[in-house]
Formats: C-alpha cells, structure tokens, sequence
C-alpha cells in the first residue's frame, strides 16, 4: 500500500511526466509562433521577426473563407445526421431485443475501428460503382459514418444508465410517444447527445483521410492545409489557420467533456 | 359512461398473455369488484405482474378479453387507459422536482400551470409530505419516493390503481405504517386498488379479496379470512399462512373422508395425557417466533407444523411428545386425492 497522498513522486517521475508533457504540446506552440513570423517561405528557427499582418492576410483569402464555409457546413449537417440515426440506433439498441441486435451494435462501432482509408476506398468505390458524382454530400456522408458512431456511443451509455421504467411510467400518466420523448427520453439523454454532437463536429472539422476519398474538386480547411503546406508563398497564413483549428476543434471537446464529466446525477434510476 | 353498481372494475375473460412458449398468463377468468381493494399474491414467475402490465396496457392479451369498467381495453395505449400504476422502482424522472413529478399527468394532459401545481400540492399534502415540492427525487429516501409515486399517480384521479409490489423496498417498521396507510388512504378515496405481492402477510392483512397465483393461473379467490382458513389447494395451503398439508389417508383416519386436507399450526395442541385420541410424535425443530413457538413434529411419516403461544411450556428438540387438534379443525380441499 503505497498510496500515501502527503507524499509526492520521486523526481525522476516528475521529470519523465514533464518531458513527456512538453513533447506533446510543443509542436503546437510552435505551430502558434510560426503564426506571427515576419518570414514566409521557410520555417526559420528562431523567428526573424514578429508580424500580426498574416492575420489580415489570412482575413483577406476568398480561398481561406471557402474552405471554412465548406467545413463548417459539412461538419454541422454530418452531425445533424448522426444525432438523429445515432440516437434512433442507441434506442433501437438499448431498448428492445431483436434477432442480430449485437450485430447491429457492432457493425454501427465498426467505422471508428476500421483505418480512414479503408473507409475512404470503399466509399469512393461504392460511389463509382453507383455512378454518384463528388459534391457536398458525398462529403456529408463518408463524415457521417463515424460520427454516427460517436453519438450512438454516448447515447447507448446513457439510455443504459436510465431507468426504462420511466418510459413506461410517462406513458401510464398519460403521455403519448411524441409527449414521452419530449418530456423524459430527451431531457434525460440531452447532455449526452450534446457532448456527442460536439465531439462528432470536432471529428468531421479536421477530417483529412476519408474526405481525399469523397470530395472530388473541393476543398475542406485540412485538405486545403495539406495543399497549402507545398506552396512556397505566405506560409504563415496556414500556421493562422491552424491556430484557429485548434481552437474550434478544442472548445467543443473541453465542453463535452465537462457535460458529462457529471452525467451520472443527470440520469439516475428511481432507486 | 356511467358504470351501474355491477359493473366490475377490471374484468377478465378467458385471458391468456404468451411469451413463445412461456404461458405467463393462461385462462384467466377475474372480475375486480369496483371500490375493491385486491391483491394479486403468488410466488415470482407465477403471472401476477403480467396480469397488473395488462390492465395497465403495457401488456396485450394473447387471447381473451379485459374490460375496465364495462370498456373493452385490448388495443387501448396505456395514456389512453383511465388506470395509474406505482412502480416497484417508482421510476420517479430523475430531471423534474417533485411537484413537477407529481404535475407530470397533469402536465401532458394541457392542464395550466397554477392549476396543476396546486392540485399537485394536494395530493402531496395526502401522501403527508407537504412542502417538499421543490426537492428532487434523488434527495429523498425510499418511503419518501414512494409517498411521492403514490401522490404522482393518484394526482390523475384514476379509476384504477395498480400497485407493484409496492412497498418490496421498505424496511420492516416503514411497511407496516405504509400498509395502515394505504389501506385508510384506499377507504377514504374510493378509489378500487389492485396491489401485487409475494408477501403473503401483506395480501391478507391488507386487501379486502386476494387471488392466488401460480403458473399463470389463479388457484383461488376471496377474502383473506377464506383464503387463510379454507384453502382448497395445497399449493394456496402451503404459499398462504404456512398450514400444514396433511396427505388422503391421514385425512381419512381423522376427518373420515379420502380427500387433502390442511389443518393451521395454531390449531395442534401439545399434550401431557397419552389418551386414545392423541397422536405420538417427536420434535425435530424449535424456533422461537417471538409472540409464538414453531415446533416441526415428525409422527407417521409425516412432518407437521404446531404453533405454540409464549408462556406455555416448550418442549425440547428430540423429545417423544403427544398432540391433539379438534377434528373440525381439518379443512378439506377440494383437489381430487
């Protein structure tokens, strides 16, 4: 038993957590200096000078503005589509038996576990075999097969800690389907498919592999970063947006974290 | 509609609920008096909670026909049935404070705000527990959740109340005062109370008739004292007041007929005198009831259980003693030898 909380690490552990700390998040600050260097062809170390202009220069780029557009819309309508098939999946899951019921739980699992690539490739064949031309949707939905399974994750955990008498207890008082979702099933799941829906938008907002399958001519913010990247001229522009990358994609995901950090009181049984 | 004064409550007919192959309810032919309060007793699996899902409408019938007052309610949703239930976990919404629990029926039936939550704090004064609207499920204890479920269901004015196993949670002191209370509560309300147990001291202390379960059909019906003292299986003898089986031929010896009989602890006299009409017997077993002793005697073959009040004297375990009971005191049953 050496779990004595007065006493702290030895420092030989204090030093490994520290570097091991640094090395992750390192890069990332370099990432936000290189933002702000007077220097644009190369990644000079240390900057030569410290500039704010590539900020009004990012501002200015109709192809910056696009791609944003573009992955903004994709990542909120692919996660309107998992919210509703991944909740409707959840309840079908968690709330009934049915022959191939674990099958079903599995193959809806499966996309997050199956490499991007192997998901890119079959969708792009599966498009061309059905003569579906790249737009938007396609787009759309290569995005929406993961994200289904994040919202269907959180959704599933939920729907297993709430009672399911409460269904049948609305119902007895009165409550018809429509009034029962609304009134009990959604309040009692809300924050877990709040939390979902962020971490499914934070998912699709930097999705690079099985977007290079399913987008065609068009550009989403991290394939055109990618593109971006091999260009000589104003390289500082993709280090701006970058940085407001991180802070898109890192916002939703400390708030859904903190929503369900205490979901368990959100969803207690009757006992 | 106006149900006249025969109109049963809840009438079942020829009812049968079937899992597959699992028949939880078979055959089922009940009728619950209105203003009744009953109880439906039976070990678990033995299609007492089935019979309370379908006259709550969770449930539909695989055959047969159950009316609610006179309507027929195959196919009636359970929002649409005018019956509220207690469930055995409460299932209070976790998400709602207790006003607005027990406002909840209220609530979906348009009824305005001012308007609901008064008659919510109502039937929360009725349960005794006024003022704890505001507090949220998780914040009360288990009598109190089970106060608040009582006053959530009967806040609608049902004309059936289902009970499951309502009081399954409770410690020993809170059941007792909750079982005098829902019994005066059912007085006063009028209101027919259709409760689900496997207690058997609870059925007969509390309801004005029971029903007997076992493997999805009813073994008897009728009042606790007929229940208690004229069981006419061995299976109600046995699950019911603990009586004693007593087998053909023995029944024959003393009560002259070839039929099972049962005949109560309470009823089996432990004697000094050796005379002709006493029974030797040995004690296998001495436990001490408090207000009784159990005494487990062995005679022909045959164990039986007697009933000794405190303050007289006990024999000991392995003592060779005699008994006697009044030959009257044997209840035939009328399942066939």
């Amino acid at each position: 038993m050496r779990s004595d909380r007065s006493q702290s690490a030895p420092l030989g552990l204090k030093i490994a957590a520290t570097c091991g700390l640094l090395f992750l998040h390192l890069p990332i600050l370099l990432i936000f200096i290189y933002a702000f260097t007077t220097e644009e062809k190369s990644y000079q170390w240390p900057p030569p000078g410290l500039t704010t202009q590539w900020l009004a220069v990012t501002w200015n780029r109709p192809d910056v503005w696009e791609a944003l557009s573009l992955s903004v819309r994709v990542a909120a309508i692919s996660t309107l589509v998992a919210l509703i098939l991944g909740t409707l999946c959840a309840a079908a899951v968690s709330r009934s038996r049915f022959f191939g019921r674990e099958t079903v739980s599995l193959l809806v699992i499966l996309p997050i576990a199956l490499p991007g690539i192997i998901t890119g490739i079959a969708l792009r064949s599966a498009f061309a075999l059905t003569e579906i031309p790249f737009s938007f949707w396609t787009i759309v939905l290569g995005h929406a097969t993961f994200c289904v399974v994040v919202v269907y994750n959180n959704a599933v955990a939920r729907f297993r800690r709430t009672s399911g008498s409460l269904i049948e207890a609305s119902y007895d008082l009165g409550a018809d389907g429509f009034q029962t979702f609304r009134h009990v099933v959604l309040p009692n799941i809300a924050t877990a498919l709040l939390a979902g829906g962020m971490l499914a938008f934070a998912l699709s907002f930097d999705e690079v592999i099985v977007t290079t399958f399913t987008a065609g001519q068009q550009q989403t913010l991290p394939i055109w970063m990618l593109e971006e990247l091999i260009r000589p001229r104003q390289r500082p522009v993709t280090n701006v947006v970058a940085m407001v990358v991180v802070l898109v994609t890192l916002l939703p995901i400390l708030l859904a974290y903190y929503l369900t950090r205490d979901g368990d009181q959100v969803a207690g049984a009757g006992k | 509609m106006i149900a006249d004064e025969m109109t049963p409550a809840v009438s079942f007919q020829k009812v049968a609920r079937h899992f597959g192959a699992v028949k939880a309810v078979d055959a089922l032919d009940l009728d619950i008096a209105a203003g009744e309060f009953f109880a439906m007793l039976g070990p678990s699996g033995s299609g007492k909670t089935t019979c309370l899902r379908l006259i709550a409408g969770f449930e539909q019938p695989t055959a047969g026909t159950i009316s609610i007052f006179g309507e027929r309610a195959e196919g009636v949703p359970p929002y649409r049935r005018n019956v509220n239930t207690v469930f055995q976990d409460y299932a209070l919404f976790p998400h709602l404070n207790v006003l607005d629990n027990v406002a909840y029926g209220l609530m979906v039936k348009g009824i305005g705000k001012a308007e609901r939550l008064k008659a919510a704090e109502e039937a929360l004064a009725l349960v005794q527990l006024p003022g704890y609207g505001a507090r949220r499920p998780g914040q009360l204890s288990g009598g109190q959740r089970q106060r608040v479920a009582l006053a959530r269901a009967l806040v609608n004015q049902p004309k059936v109340l289902l009970l499951d196993e309502p009081l399954g949670a409770l410690d020993l002191k809170l059941r007792e005062n909750m079982q005098e209370e829902l019994k005066s509560l059912q007085k006063a309300l009028g209101i027919t109370f259709v409760f689900v147990t496997h207690d058997q001291g609870e059925a007969l202390s509390m309801a004005d008739r029971v029903a007997v379960f076992n493997e999805g059909r009813i073994m008897q019906v009728g009042s606790p004292q007929e229940i208690y003292q004229r069981p006419k299986t061995r299976f109600v003898a046995d699950f019911v007041g603990s009586s004693n089986v007593l087998p053909p031929d023995f029944v024959q010896r003393y009560a002259g007929q070839r039929r099972w009989g049962s005949l109560r602890p309470e009823a089996i006299r432990i004697t000094r005198e050796t005379g002709s009409d006493a029974i030797q017997a040995r004690v296998s077993g001495v436990s001490y009831l408090g207000a009784a002793t159990r005494l487990a005697l062995d005679t022909e073959g045959l164990r039986l259980h007697a009933s000794v009040p405190s303050g007289t004297a006990v024999p000991e375990q392995g003592d060779a003693v005699a008994f006697t009971f009044n030959r009257d005191a044997i209840h035939l049953m009328d399942e066939a030898p």
